[in-house]
């Protein structure tokens, strides 16, 4: 069996962003040791649609190749799919509801109308992401909202990790390379739990 | 030292094509396995492979660029899944019949009817008698070592082989792998040398004529036999792999089954979940385990009886529907494997995970209970069941609640000689 298994699901829509988001989690818990998975689920894609995609992360190999039922978080990166989707359906008392929102903790846990007892984070990823990166992209401040939230990796590690990473992901656009590390900085800090 | 790194099934073949570095690529995506040749691709503009990549329009021709590639003496490789491997049908039968041994990525996906992209065996099931070795994997790490191996074996054996993997689960999920440093690989799998092949000035021969019914069947003999000769060969690789890596692979990975009273023989990657469960249940005490079947063609009949033998009762898994009336394409091969044996084990069928049906550790409990069941009752009960299904004899109301308020151990799972006379 794994040992200190941290799951993780996120809701968004086609377009958005939410697999690369958690494939970057992946990545950076594979350079902080960890043994990662992180997978989307796949249906008739198209953009606007209802993506879920999910994560596990742990000290050992873990074996289990389902989807995820009992996450510790979630992450709606729309909060628009509050409204169709049971985004806290499974999810630990003990975990954390992380969602994209300029609204409070407060009226979101109104609006789940019970449904959900844990912690509510809020980020407004859309602000953020509009004021570094000129366009709405809100899977970069997701991303560094989950990290701090769940401590799944440190902090620090993970600046480091993604800033290499985005490197990558954008070899001949710096400028976005310097935006996302924005995004990401301006989340650690802003974010707000209830 | 092995390299620590992170990829998707896809990427990880992709790569070990990049290590192999093939002489012809032919493709044609399809979802799961259009990554492969896309990934591929970019290693050939980036110089980094000196292989022809040649981007065809159609399945139907993939495979038979790689076959004219291979019967000129070239070292072929392709990737698809599902219609794409429908697709060439035709070809997969010449190639195997004209002893082309071409490496085929096959990424699981259902077969359309209806339209479905998601995972099942039904696309490589349905090609199981085409002549082809068949090898599952249950992991990322899996694929990539199988696709080393299956070059050589191939090679070796003159049979085409496929190196399956499900898609998405395994082709899109990114995890943990420890791969081979590039000059291992190069060694590992050798110049490929044909002894006989088309563009050989001093031998020259003919592939794919015309069989007359005095040599079709002598033919066809041989290439039984030679699918009998592949299974030393299949062992040898994986020995000579294991040397290279620590990594062990046979037939059929055998787990907690030296004293289990009760197992399951499945393939793919829901074996790691099936895993998981015997995991979870051992630390409760029960006796369970499990066989994860790793080369399907050849059937590994008298091993994998042997090892069946150990329970007494089994589950044989198919991830494919043959339409047979009595069971899926695994189960009819696995239990027929028990038939001369004087103490054999109950053996029932589960067809699960069509079209990517989800199977999750509770299932797999759900299944174990029923085994323990049989073994009690001393009955088998229908042996041809589903698991994971919505069953008719439900409203579609009590169905949603079901689903709703799905707890372990709830069975889920019905068989169809029942069903078949209630509804």
């Amino acid at each position: 069996m794994c040992n200190n298994m941290v799951e993780f699901r996120w809701h968004g829509r086609g377009g958005q962003g939410a697999k690369t988001a958690c494939l970057f989690l992946a990545e950076a818990a594979f350079n902080s040791g960890k043994d990662v998975q992180g997978f989307p689920e796949y249906g008739p894609e198209r953009m606007g649609a209802p993506i879920t995609a999910y994560n596990r992360i742990s000290d050992s190999h873990c074996k289990v190749h389902s989807n995820i039922y009992n996450p510790d978080y979630v992450v709606v990166v729309d909060e628009t799919l509050l409204k169709t989707v049971n985004v806290t359906k499974g999810l630990s008392k003990e975990g954390a509801l992380i969602i994209n929102t300029n609204r409070t903790a407060k009226e979101i846990r109104e609006e789940l109308n019970g449904a959900y007892e844990g912690k509510i984070c809020t980020v407004d990823a859309e602000k953020i992401s509009v004021e570094t990166l000129g366009k709405y992209f809100p899977n970069t401040p997701m991303l560094a909202a989950a990290v701090k939230v769940s401590k799944v990796i440190e902090t620090e590690q993970f600046i480091k990790d993604m800033e290499e990473s985005f490197r990558q992901k954008f070899p001949t656009k710096p400028h976005l390379v310097e935006g996302n590390m924005q995004a990401l900085k301006r989340t650690l800090k802003e974010f707000k739990a209830d | 030292m092995a390299i620590r790194d992170r990829k998707s099934g896809n990427a990880a073949v992709a790569y070990a094509m990049k290590q192999i570095n093939p002489d012809v690529v032919g493709a044609f995506p399809i979802t799961p396995s259009t990554e492969i040749p896309e990934y591929f691709s970019k290693y050939v503009a980036d110089g980094q492979v000196d292989t022809e990549f040649i981007a065809v329009e159609s399945e139907h021709s993939a495979m038979s660029t790689c076959i004219g590639a291979s019967a000129a003496g070239a070292r072929a490789m392709t990737a698809t899944s599902s219609a794409g491997l429908a697709y060439m049908w035709e070809l997969l039968y010449v190639a195997a019949s004209s002893r082309l041994p071409i490496t085929m990525a096959v990424v699981n996906r259902a077969l359309t009817g209806p339209i479905n992209i998601n995972n099942d065996h039904s696309d490589s099931m349905g090609a199981r008698d085409s002549g082809w070795i068949q090898i599952y994997a249950e992991t990322n790490q899996e694929v990539y070592d199988n696709f080393i191996q299956a070059v050589i074996i191939s090679e070796r054996c003159r049979i085409p082989i496929m190196v399956c993997q499900d898609g998405f689960i395994t082709s899109h999920g990114v995890s943990n792998i420890e791969l081979i440093e590039d000059e291992k690989v190069k060694e590992f799998v050798g110049e490929y040398e044909p002894e006989n092949y088309l563009l050989k000035a001093e031998n020259p021969l003919a592939v794919g004529p015309y069989g007359t019914s005095p040599y079709y069947m002598e033919i066809k003999r041989e290439q039984a036999q030679a699918m009998k000769d592949s299974m030393p060969v299949i062992l040898d690789v994986a020995k000579k792999f294991e040397s290279m890596t620590g990594r062990k692979y046979r037939f059929f990975e055998e787990y907690m089954m030296d004293d289990a009273d009760v197992a399951l023989v499945v393939m793919g990657s829901s074996a790691g979940t099936g895993k998981e469960a015997v995991d979870r249940l051992r630390a409760e005490g029960k006796k369970v385990g499990l066989i994860k079947l790793r080369v399907f063609r050849p059937f590994p009949r008298r091993p994998l009886a042997a090892a069946m033998c150990k329970v007494k009762a089994v589950a044989i898994m198919d991830k494919a529907e043959s339409f047979s009336n009595s069971g899926g394409p695994l189960f009819n091969e696995a239990r027929s494997s028990l038939y001369d044996l004087p103490d054999k084990p109950y053996a029932v069928n589960y067809i699960y995970g069509l079209g990517g049906r989800d199977i999750r550790v509770e299932d797999f409990y759900d299944i174990y209970k029923d085994l323990y069941v049989i073994c009690e009752n001393d009955d088998p009960g229908d042996v041809y069941r589903y698991l994971g299904v919505r069953d008719s004899r439900y409203t579609t109301e009590e169905q949603r609640m079901m689903e709703e308020e799905y707890k372990p151990g709830a069975a889920r799972s019905y068989g169809m000689d029942k069903q078949a006379y209630e509804v």
